[in-house]
């Protein structure tokens, strides 16, 4: 569950900072909180389509801040008693382990209703969906000029699809891409076998040239041509798709995955940090998103909203017949002790 | 003389001594004592996996560095002045180049669509792309030339202080040029060897960047174990305690050392 974007977050914060002092100054500091995303071209792509107009809406100044990991320091800020962050954007498993440790506020949804209205699938106790990526099979079109791999089958079939391959070297979603390939249908997956779904990455383990650790290192892999097929993040794939490389991806059997908005336990500003995430998952706000970015928003009512022209729609992750398509992980299950004990067994997995 | 050195103790004590007692305390420390952190190191697999794999790593890194940095301290040590400046420059140089990019220039020339492999196969003595990196090999050749400067410059360094005319006595009573290298030379640039060696080794038992970009995710050094261990696992116990065995290896390496030779030399490049 580390970031998934981490470069140029200079930018964002350079941005950040100035769109701070600007508002600080229109909204006369009066009520503000700190907000905390992953920096890069993605928390850029936030600020114009979600937090300045929230700020705007709400008279309120968001500071932002910007964290490629934001966990340890949700730890240690809430172990110190008086943390300095109010929202924390980060992979949906963290706002829910957090909030059986303790470290993150419940939520009440009366005051939330943006929240309320949407899908119990997409918000827990403690937290709301906010944007949708996707862990999607990609590959060279190089390689594969047709006939390409569509499934996780196909990924572990070296013989009909011969090749170099790459998966990410974590457990989350790697487990589920593996059961896949062993036969388990996309909406069947938990609680995951993990005993099975290790047996069948031992049988493509010798297949695997890289274990890729970053999101960079996955484009990277694809663009220079290293691996021709691999797992990959739809954003990412897209991304190096646009500077020309002919590579593609399929969401068939991709691995839904979600970040959510979460409020630090002790928050030094609750009520508004409150106000703010009713705002923030508005669905016009979370239409905006995918107008800057290849994330698809966190409420599904954004695509309800003509906002998104339904070409643009079809290319994102959460697009309801995309989704359909792909399995929605279960944060709830990785946050349980089974899960918490499948990623701890991912290290001996790599290293046997 | 101690109020000029107290403002370096005391940074020595704030981000050193500090840090490094706060570290040891976490290994050991967790809702009450527990030596959990360090039965773990010690019994399972991943761990001794990991610290052998670093081990060999760093014995190779250390062997290839003296081969390829001898010759080049030796060639300094008999040029003149001039060209000996050149030389040392040309080592230094890429010293000052960030590790992150030269891990990088690494990737571009070895990988399969890189450099080094479109060169074989355009001259067609290969057919199909060697692996070279995404691997053990990678690393090493990466970390080989990062640390190679630390080679270089503690041999040059004891080079510099072999008297020319001994070799001059050696060959007056007959030895060949390669016996008073043997019997003379080489045994009075050993100390430089060892200095050099234990720089090249202990470093590189901390090496982090090469082989999280160039080990393909196989390639596990101890280093990368505090770093998941902390990250993906959120141990800090874990990842102390791992940090605080490979500190007490550096530190029982010194040790060894210092029996051999004086530590200010090893440290001091005397």
């Amino acid at each position: 569950m580390t970031a998934k974007r981490n470069s140029g977050f200079c930018y964002a914060l350079l941005g950040a900072s100035i769109s701070a002092i600007a508002l600080g100054t229109a909204a006369n500091a009066a009520e503000q909180i700190t907000f905390v995303s992953q920096g890069g071209a993605y928390q850029q792509a936030q600020t114009v389509a979600i937090l300045d107009p929230s700020a705007k809406k709400l008279g309120i100044t968001i500071n932002q801040d910007s964290i490629p990991d934001a966990w340890p320091a949700i730890k240690t800020q809430v172990g110190s008693g008086k943390p300095i962050w109010d929202v924390v954007d980060t992979p949906t498993g963290y706002c829910l382990r957090g909030g059986e440790q303790g470290l993150i506020e419940k939520l009440d949804f009366s005051k939330i209703p943006n929240a309320a209205a949407m899908p119990e699938a997409y918000r827990s106790p403690y937290s709301v969906s906010y944007e949708f990526y996707s862990s999607v099979l990609a590959y060279s079109q190089k390689t594969f000029p047709k006939d390409a791999p569509n499934s996780w089958v196909d990924f572990w079939d070296v013989k009909k699809f011969p090749g170099r391959r790459a998966l990410r070297n974590h457990p989350i979603a790697t487990l589920e891409a593996a059961l896949m390939a062993d036969g388990v249908a996309p909406d069947k997956l938990y609680p995951l076998d993990v005993d099975r779904a290790f047996k069948k990455l031992e049988e493509i383990k010798p297949h695997i040239t890289v274990w890729w650790t970053s999101g960079a290192q996955s484009a990277q892999l694809l663009n220079d041509g290293e691996v021709d097929m691999e797992m990959a993040w739809n954003g990412r794939v897209s991304a190096v798709a646009k500077e020309g490389a002919k590579v593609s991806f399929t969401y068939n059997q991709g691995i839904l995955q979600s970040t959510s908005l979460c409020i630090l336990k002790g928050a030094p500003n609750l009520g508004t940090a409150v106000k703010f995430i009713n705002e923030a998952v508005d669905p016009v706000h979370q239409a905006n998103l995918p107008l800057n970015i290849d994330y698809g928003p966190g409420n599904p009512r954004a695509f309800e909203t003509n906002v998104i022209k339904p070409e643009r729609a079809a290319q994102l992750p959460s697009e309801p017949a995309n989704a359909a398509k792909q399995a929605l992980m279960s944060y709830a299950w990785w946050s349980s002790p089974a899960g918490e004990a499948a990623e701890k067994r991912w290290a001996s997995f790599m290293q046997k | 003389m101690l109020a000029l050195v107290s403002p370096a103790l005391l940074v020595i004590l704030l981000l050193i001594v500090l840090p490094v007692g706060w570290l040891a305390w976490q290994s050991i420390y967790h809702d009450g004592f527990t030596l959990e952190n360090y039965r773990r190191v010690f019994t399972e697999d991943i761990y001794w996996r990991s610290f052998a794999l670093t081990f060999e790593i760093s014995l190779a890194v250390t062997v290839i560095a003296l081969l390829l940095g001898y010759p080049v301290a030796y060639l300094a040590n008999s040029v003149p002045r001039g060209w000996s400046i050149l030389i040392l420059s040309l080592v230094v140089l890429p010293f000052w180049t960030s590790v992150l990019v030269r891990a990088y220039a690494w990737l571009a020339l070895l990988q399969r669509t890189g450099v080094i492999n479109q060169f074989l196969r355009y001259l067609e003595v290969i057919s199909e792309p060697l692996a070279l990196v995404h691997n053990t090999f990678g690393t090493v050749v990466a970390t080989v030339h990062i640390l190679l400067p630390f080679m270089v410059l503690p041999l040059y360094a004891t080079m510099q202080k072999i008297p020319g005319d001994l070799m001059q006595a050696g060959a007056s009573l007959g030895a060949s040029p390669s016996l008073t290298f043997v019997r003379v030379f080489l045994p009075l640039s050993l100390p430089g060897v060892l200095a050099g060696c234990t720089m090249v080794f202990v470093l590189c038992l901390g090496f982090y960047i090469t082989p999280e970009l160039l080990g393909g995710g196989r390639t596990v050094m101890v280093s990368m174990l505090v770093s998941r261990n902390v990250e993906l696992y959120n141990q800090f116990g874990a990842a102390s305690a791992v940090a605080v065995v490979l500190l007490l290896s550096v530190l029982v390496i010194f040790f060894v050392v210092s029996r051999f030779i004086s530590l200010d030399r090893v440290l001091g490049q005397r």
